[in-house]
C-alpha cells in the first residue's frame, strides 16, 4: 500500500474565545446554542479538529458563514494562537515538533519562509500604499532575501504569472480592482516559494468572469510549483472545481469528510445534505 | 486475470430531510477479466448508474466488497482504500466518462487533454504531443483544439470526454451512457472509439439505453433485472 507523509497535519485543534464557565467547561453539561455558550458568551470558533494536507493536493473547506473556516486558518498561519492542539510540518528543520508549541521567531521564521497567505479581503494581505511589485519585494526581504536586482526579477516574474502587466507593476494595489488585488496577493504569496499556500475565500465578491480567472491561476500554481493548499470557500462550485478532497465544518467541528464529487453527489451528514440539496 | 470483482454489492441511500431510505441496489455479483468488455442493462431507476459511481467512489459503497486489480497497490477493495489511494487510481488507472463534461471554465480542449497528462507527472512536452495524438485520434476537429468546450456539440464534448479519460491509458474505464444524447452519426463514432480502446485491451464495463449498440461490442452482460451474468 501507498505510505505517504501528509505535509501538514493537524491533530485536535481547539480554539475559543472567552473564558468559559462551569456549565461549558464540561463536555457533558455544555448546552451550546451554535457555536456558543449562552451563559457565559464563550465561543467555540474550532473544535477538535483534525485534518492532513498531502503533499501538492488542494483541500477543500466548506461550511456556512461563522462554522470556524476563518479561525481554522488563522491559527494554521499563527495569526491566533489556539487553545489547544498540535499542528506538524514534514520539514527537516521542525520534524516531530508542535509548531504551535514554537517560540513567536520560529513561527515567524515558518510563515516567512514555508507559507503563503492569501486573505478573503485583500487589505490585509497588501499593503496597499506600497507598489505592487513593494509588496513582493517585502515579503522576499522578511524571507532573507537582500539582492535588489533578484527581487526585481523574482517579483515582475511573479506579476506576470498572475498576469499583472509589466506597465503596472509599479502601481499601487489600491487602484487595482478586486480580481487584480487578488491576483497580487496570490503573487505575494508566492514570493517565498512556499510548500504551504493558504486561502480564504480568494474569490468571493468577484465576478463571475474574473473568479474563473482566478481559479484558472489557482489550478495552474498547483500543476507547475506542486504547492499544497487549503482553499476556504462556501461557494461549492469553487470547491469543486479547485479541491480533491474536502472537509465540511459546523458550528467548530469537521462533520465530514470526503472525495469532493463524493461530498456533493452522496453527502452522508444531515447538514451537509442540507447545504448541498439546498443549491440543486 | 480478473480485473474487477464486485461481490455482494450494495448501497443504500438516506435522506435525512425527507427522512426516506432507500435501497437502491442490492447483491450485486459480477467478475470481469482483464481487456473484457461487460455491458450493464436494466430499466431506469434500477441501479445502474450507482454501480459505476460506487466504483469510481463518488458514491460511497456500503455493502461488499469492490476487488480491482491496481497497477499500483496490487488487489485492493475499492470500498476499503483510502481517499488518496482511490485519487492516484482516478489520475492514472481509473476512468470515468459520462455524457456530461464537468470542466474548468475558459480552459481549451488542447489544455483539458495536457492537463489530464500533465497530472500523471509527465513532461509538458509529452503532454503537449499526447495531447494532438488523443484529439486526432478521437477525431476532433481542428479548429476545436484551441476553443472552449462549452459551445461544443454533444458528440463533440462526449469525444473530449473520451479523450480526456483515456489519455491516461486506463486500465479500467467506465462509460456511463455517454451516447445518451447523441444522433445516430455520432453514435456510430463513438462505438468505432471504443472498439479501438478494446482493440487496445482496456477493460471496460458500460450502461448504454440502446442493447443494439451494446450487442457486438459486449463480452458479457450483468442483466439488472435477472440479476445475472450472461455471456454474449
Ligand atoms: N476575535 C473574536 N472574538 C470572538 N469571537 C470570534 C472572534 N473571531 C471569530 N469569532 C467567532 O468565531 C466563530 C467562527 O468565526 P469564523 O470567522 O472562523 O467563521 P467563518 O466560518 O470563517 O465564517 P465566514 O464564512 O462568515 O467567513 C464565529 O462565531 C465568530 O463570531
Ligand atoms: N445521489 C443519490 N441520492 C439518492 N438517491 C439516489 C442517488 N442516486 C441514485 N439514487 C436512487 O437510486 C436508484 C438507482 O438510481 P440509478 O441512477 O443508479 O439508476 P439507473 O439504473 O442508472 O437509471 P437510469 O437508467 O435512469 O440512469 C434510484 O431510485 C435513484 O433515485
Ligand atoms: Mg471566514
Ligand atoms: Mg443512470
Ligand atoms: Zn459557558
Amino acid at each position: 500500500m501507498m505510505l505517504e507523509e501528509p505535509i501538514l497535519s493537524v491533530k485536535n485543534l481547539s480554539k475559543q474565545f472567552g473564558d468559559g464557565c462551569r456549565r461549558c467547561s464540561d463536555p457533558s453539561t455544555r448546552d451550546l446554542i451554535k457555536n456558543y455558550c449562552p451563559s457565559c458568551g464563550m465561543v467555540f470558533a474550532c473544535r477538535d479538529i483534525s485534518l492532513d494536507l498531502y503533499p501538492g493536493e488542494i483541500l477543500g473547506v466548506v461550511g456556512e458563514s461563522g462554522s470556524g473556516k476563518s479561525s481554522l486558518m488563522k491559527c494554521l498561519y499563527f495569526d491566533s494562537d489556539v487553545t489547544s492542539g498540535e499542528l506538524y510540518l514534514q520539514d527537516e528543520e521542525f520534524y516531530g515538533q508542535n509548531l504551535w508549541t514554537l517560540s513567536a521567531q520560529k513561527k515567524r521564521y515558518i510563515r516567512n519562509h514555508k507559507y503563503g497567505m492569501v486573505y478573503q479581503n485583500p487589505v490585509h494581505g497588501l499593503k496597499m500604499d506600497f507598489t505592487s511589485i513593494g509588496n513582493i519585494a517585502e515579503k522576499l526581504i522578511a524571507a532573507g532575501n537582500r539582492n535588489v536586482d533578484n527581487m526585481k526579477m523574482v517579483g515582475e516574474k511573479l506579476l506576470d504569472t498572475v498576469h499583472i502587466p509589466l506597465f503596472r507593476m509599479k502601481e499601487e494595489p489600491r487602484n487595482f480592482s478586486g480580481g487584480m488585488q487578488q491576483r497580487v496577493q496570490i503573487a505575494k504569496a508566492l514570493s517565498n516559494n512556499p510548500p504551504v499556500l493558504f486561502l480564504d475565500e480568494v474569490t468571493t465578491g468577484l465576478d463571475l468572469s474574473v473568479q474563473a480567472d482566478v481559479l484558472d491561476l489557482i489550478k495552474r500554481i498547483q500543476r507547475e510549483f506542486g504547492i499544497s493548499m487549503i482553499v476556504v470557500s462556501h461557494d461549492l462550485a469553487v470547491i469543486r472545481m479547485l479541491a480533491d478532497r474536502t472537509i465540511v465544518m459546523l458550528n467548530g467541528e469537521v462533520i465530514e469528510n470526503g472525495l469532493t464529487d463524493q461530498i456533493l453527489e452522496d453527502p452522508i451528514h444531515p447538514y451537509t445534505q442540507t447545504l448541498v440539496y439546498s443549491l440543486l | 486475470m480478473t480485473m474487477l470483482e464486485v461481490h455482494n454489492f450494495g448501497k443504500t441511500f438516506t435522506n435525512h430531510q425527507l427522512q426516506t431510505t432507500r435501497q437502491a441496489v442490492q447483491n450485486i455479483q459480477f467478475r470481469l477479466e482483464k481487456g473484457q468488455f461487460l455491458g450493464i442493462v436494466g430499466k431506469s431507476g434500477s441501479g445502474k448508474s450507482t454501480i459505476l459511481k460506487s466504483i469510481y467512489r463518488t458514491y460511497l459503497p456500503d455493502q461488499g466488497h469492490i476487488y480491482f486489480d491496481s497497477d499500483r497497490f496490487g488487489k485492493v477493495d475499492l470500498t476499503k482504500i483510502t481517499e488518496r489511494q482511490m485519487i492516484y487510481l482516478r489520475k492514472h488507472e481509473i476512468g470515468y466518462v459520462s455524457q456530461f463534461l464537468n470542466v474548468m471554465p475558459r480552459t481549451t480542449s488542447r489544455e483539458l487533454v495536457e492537463n489530464a497528462i500533465l497530472e500523471m507527472g509527465e513532461s509538458e512536452s509529452v503532454a503537449q504531443s499526447e495531447a494532438e495524438k488523443a484529439l486526432a485520434h478521437f477525431e476532433l476537429d481542428k479548429k476545436l483544439w484551441d476553443m472552449y468546450p462549452n459551445t461544443f456539440s454533444g458528440g463533440e464534448k462526449l469525444r473530449l470526454n473520451i479523450a480526456m479519460a483515456t489519455v491516461k491509458k486506463p486500465r479500467l474505464l467506465l462509460l456511463d451512457e455517454p451516447t445518451a444524447s447523441l444522433d445516430q452519426q455520432s453514435k456510430v463514432k463513438v462505438k468505432e472509439v471504443i472498439e479501438k480502446l478494446k482493440n487496445s485491451g482496456t477493460t471496460l464495463v458500460g450502461i448504454f439505453h440502446d442493447i443494439e449498440f451494446m450487442e457486438n461490442l459486449c463480452d458479457q452482460v450483468y442483466d439488472m433485472n435477472k440479476r445475472k451474468l450472461e455471456v454474449s
